[in-house]
């Protein structure tokens, strides 16, 4: 069995406009989508106190919610978690100085709800104004360290122009993960971050296979364009580029369908960034190269004159 | 020809049963056990309570599977909770017959039912995280600057009766924010008062300033004494902490400390959360101080107090149950000096109460504070979260030795227990917060042990498939390393008994998906080089060359974003990283270097080889240049 069965090196590098065009408008986009409708963080990096709790008989959500605001919670969040039995309840941060104790109150409240239909208490969550913001910065700065390390690596290994159309590539992969929890308002959790940040490390991976390729061609053979060795480079990898993603994937949706709702969100940041991941780290990256004027000569590293032997 | 030398094989083989070995503790699950721990220091766990704990099993007709030692607990293993529900009542009964006074905690627990000869090799089963086996998990947040302010209201108390002991006259000692102002009418008696408290008290820094007609001396503590007395107070705090969780009665309570100021305590298997959020965020500690009783029988004064202008050096509060009053700032006496505290009765009144034992140095204090305000009131303050209750304030009827003191106003038996209880289990040298809580309930834990082991499962089983149809043996030869990748990655996190989470269980998943890789582009350069019209045994010899340039590349980035994660993360992101990184590092090894001994195996020896069983191979008509 073979998928790909390619004559020619596909003439990718033609294209290289349109694909980064397509780039562009699809960061943008998820830029917008970031600015006017922002992510929805879960309440470890906002805080505040989160309840899963699961009932004998589906319980009716707006009772719930309704006694909540009774009780004095301010903007309480209620809503099904996996089945119509389980439910989440999320309660912001209030000035009150007992915070920790929010949680107890809620189960009374709860309990005041339903007196056939006892809730039973799964999970409590309850995360304090300076954990949030804690975990935001820490966030950014492990984004932050993710990229200098990435840069000087591959600047060290290849040359700084890979380095930065590597950086660049998967970074927009980044936002436009980013970009797609803010246009569904998905939840925004601490899993998911780690999961963004594995993918960018995953997806740089790409681009440094097609990469190596590039500096083997580059060297081996002599009299090719610059966007033909790209051609070359991508035509030879293409299959196994595909062929990879695909079996991560395959491990990627077994999550998505057996892990429940705690790695709902997980799998599904790491399905985009999979598949953004093949398009960016291929058609981003290399057509940046091009740009940024990467030849033949980066490679071939001048003759050193043979140091003359001191006695 | 593809062989490996043999020393490399060797290795192979004994990585591969290295990792066979401490896998093997984790398929044998957890059986129901007691765990029986000391809660007073005096009480130490020896042969002789093995003993007798044996011997209450075997009076009350328990069979057990085997009982454990170590140096903090004896814990005894069963074949079912029935069974150890019982022996728990039994040794309860038998080891602590005043629940009053318990000197040990029976804790129900799990044990790892791997046979012993695993567990003496130290072979033992991962550490579940708490989102896998349920508990609670609370970060506490350390007020350090609450440890300095309470150090220096004790300093100026100190102070205060070391200028008496002199004889140098001062116009008031007072705490300003963080600092100690002492206040003279003259200089000389500044001075000379500069000398004597800077030899007794070495971590202030003193500063002179006139304010009007008084000379003030202004006091900072030093940085190195700011940092000493934060560490203490966090150290302080910790064993506080674990003689309250002893008192709870936990399995395996986790109190650690994490970054500067904070204090991370998980409670496997705890599920009464209010119960354990009471005793932990319970910051009470116990103060003595004066009765101002002047101004305290002055209506116009106490009218002005309540609302909210007491006179100064003076606050204002409410006797449990009883009158206003107003309370001197400078303090006695605090909850350190306190060696015990019992509940029990008042001699007289059959009333609750609380009987305290004080140090030495407590002691001393309190008889000379008696006997000099023999007629005036003291009063005795719980202070809980930084808001302080007059438990009780009583006339003094004469000087109190002996460091017996008893407390009674009001209470009832149960908070007569608590107050003892608080009291008892160490006061905290500085207030805390509960910054962040988790519970997760014991179902929820199985649940997610279920799903995570599923989705793993179900990608590896989707991945096998393919590679073994698209590769054929080579594809097979990849699953087996994939395997012993597995395999390997969890011996390591037995070995280091690495805390396994749910976010690790995904990178587990998520780091095989990513291993195979290094399998695809070995396996796809075989190909390439065949179609290149290599020889086979070339092919296979070029292919693993060449591709593992750039399986290190990749892999290193990879890695570079999972150190970062470790570096930076912290709960779920942490557990995470750790199985990420090492992950990486075991796929390395067996995708290159396992799957190759097997290719050599297979390959390596045989003279002549026509075809290699990777799958198709096309050749284009027109050969690619």
């Amino acid at each position: 069995m073979e998928f790909f069965r390619i004559k020619n090196d596909i003439p990718f590098m033609r294209h290289a406009l349109v694909f980064n065009i397509i780039s562009l408008i699809t960061f943008i986009l998820a830029v917008v989508f970031l600015v006017t409708k922002g992510l929805h963080l879960s309440i470890e990096f906002t805080g505040g106190t989160l309840l899963e709790v699961s009932y004998a008989t589906a319980p009716d959500v707006e009772k719930v919610r309704n006694r909540l605001l009774q009780d004095g919670f301010l903007d309480p969040q209620v809503q099904n978690f996996g089945s119509s039995r389980d439910l989440l309840i999320r309660v912001p941060l209030t000035k009150d100085s007992d915070t920790a104790k929010v949680s107890d109150r809620v189960m009374v409240s709860l309990n005041a709800v339903g007196d056939s239909n006892p809730p039973q208490l799964k999970r409590v969550e309850f995360v304090g104004p300076q954990v949030g913001k804690e975990l935001a910065s820490d966030g950014a700065m492990a984004l932050l360290l993710v990229v200098i390390g990435i840069v000087i690596y591959l600047a060290i290994r290849f040359e700084w122009r890979f380095a930065i159309s590597a950086i660049i590539a998967n970074l927009h992969d980044v936002v436009i993960i980013l970009g797609f929890f803010a246009f569904f308002q998905w939840e925004f959790s601490l899993p998911v971050l780690a999961a963004v940040l594995a993918v960018l490390g995953y997806s740089v991976n790409e681009s440094v296979v097609v990469f190596d390729r590039v500096r083997e061609t580059f060297k081996k053979k002599r009299g090719l364009t610059t966007p033909q060795v790209l051609n070359y480079a991508i035509t030879s990898t293409i299959s196994r580029t595909i062929i990879t993603h695909g079996c991560t994937q395959m491990m990627v949706t077994s999550m998505l369908i057996f892990g429940g709702a705690a790695l709902h969100y997980f799998a599904l940041a790491l399905t985009i960034g999979i598949c953004f991941g093949i398009y960016s780290s291929v058609l981003v990256a290399s057509p940046l190269v091009m740009w940024l004027g990467v030849s033949r000569e980066h490679f071939i590293k001048p003759k050193k004159e043979k140091e003359e032997a001191v006695v | 020809m593809n062989r490996y030398p043999l020393w490399i094989n060797i290795l192979v083989a004994v990585a591969l049963a290295l990792g066979l070995l401490y896998t093997l503790p984790n398929f044998y699950g957890e059986a129901p056990a007691v765990q029986v721990s000391s809660v007073k220091a005096t009480v130490k766990i020896d042969n002789a309570l093995f003993g007798r704990v044996e011997d209450t099993l075997k009076a009350a007709g328990i069979t057990h599977d085997g009982v454990f030692t170590d140096p903090n607990s004896i814990r005894v293993r069963f074949k079912d909770g029935d069974i150890q529900l019982k022996a728990k009542d039994a040794i309860e009964k038998a080891l602590n017959p005043v629940v009053a006074d318990a000197s040990y905690s029976v804790a129900l627990n799990l044990l790892s039912s791997s046979p012993l000869w695993l567990t003496n090799l130290h072979a033992l089963p991962m550490y579940l995280g708490l989102d896998l086996r349920g508990g609670v998990h609370f970060l506490l947040q350390v007020d350090m600057k609450g440890a300095l302010t309470k150090r220096l209201d004790a300093t100026s108390a100190d102070v205060r009766s070391l200028l008496r002991d002199k004889n140098l006259r001062h116009a008031g000692i007072g705490r300003e924010g963080m600092t100690l102002v002492i206040k003279f009418r003259e200089t000389e008696t500044r001075d000379k008062a500069r000398g004597v408290i800077g030899d007794v008290q070495p971590d202030l820094i003193f500063t002179e300033s006139q304010d009007g007609a008084d000379f003030k001396l202004v006091g900072k503590l030093s940085p190195a004494a700011e940092k000493r007395i934060q560490e203490y107070a966090l150290k302080q705090n910790i064993t506080t902490l674990h003689n309250r969780i002893n008192e709870l009665g936990v399995a395996e309570p986790v109190i650690q400390q994490q970054g500067a100021d904070r204090i991370v305590v998980q409670l496997p298997g705890v599920q009464d959360t209010s119960k354990a959020k009471d005793i932990l965020g319970r910051t009470a500690t116990l103060e003595v101080r004066m009765v101002d009783d002047e101004n305290s029988a002055n209506a116009t004064v106490m009218s002005q107090a309540a609302a909210g202008q007491p006179p100064l050096g003076t606050e204002y509060y409410t006797e449990r149950g009883g009158r206003p009053l107003l309370v001197k700032k400078q303090v006695v006496l605090t909850g350190e000096r306190l060696t015990d505290a019992q509940p029990g009765f008042d001699n007289q009144t059959q009333e609750p109460a609380v009987h305290l034992t004080l140090d030495s140095a407590g002691a001393r204090i309190f008889k000379e504070v008696t006997r000099d305000n023999v007629g005036k009131r003291m009063s005795i303050l719980l202070i809980e979260k930084g808001k302080g209750e007059v438990v009780t304030a009583p006339v003094i009827r004469s000087e109190i030795g002996g460091g017996r003191v008893q407390i009674s106003g009001r209470m009832s038996t149960i908070e007569a227990n608590d107050i003892a209880l608080l009291l008892r289990a160490g006061s905290l040298a500085a207030p805390m917060d509960i910054i962040e809580e988790r519970t997760i309930g014991p179902s929820l834990g199985a649940e997610n042990i279920q799903k995570g082991f599923h989705s793993t499962l179900g990608g590896f089983a989707a991945i096998a498939v393919f590679m073994s149809l698209y590769y054929l043996l080579f594809g097979f030869v990849s699953v087996l390393a994939l395997a012993s990748n597995v395999m390997l990655l969890f011996a390591l996190l037995s070995m280091l008994q690495a805390t396994l989470t749910l976010p690790g269980i995904a990178a587990i998943a998520l780091t095989l998906g990513m291993a195979i890789d290094s399998n695809v582009l070995i396996n796809e350069r075989i190909r390439e080089e065949l179609r290149n019209g290599e020889s086979p045994q070339a092919a296979i010899f070029a292919g693993y060359e060449r591709a593992f340039g750039t399986i290190l590349d990749s892999n290193v980035t990879t890695l570079i974003a999972g150190v970062a994660l470790l570096i930076f993360g912290s709960g779920p992101i942490r557990g995470f990283a750790v199985v990420h990184c090492l992950g990486i590092l075991t796929s390395i090894f067996s995708s290159v270097v396992v799957s190759r001994a097997l290719i050599n195996l297979i390959y390596g020896s045989r003279r002549k080889v026509d075809k290699l069983s990777i799958g198709q191979v096309w050749k284009p008509g027109v050969q690619a240049k």
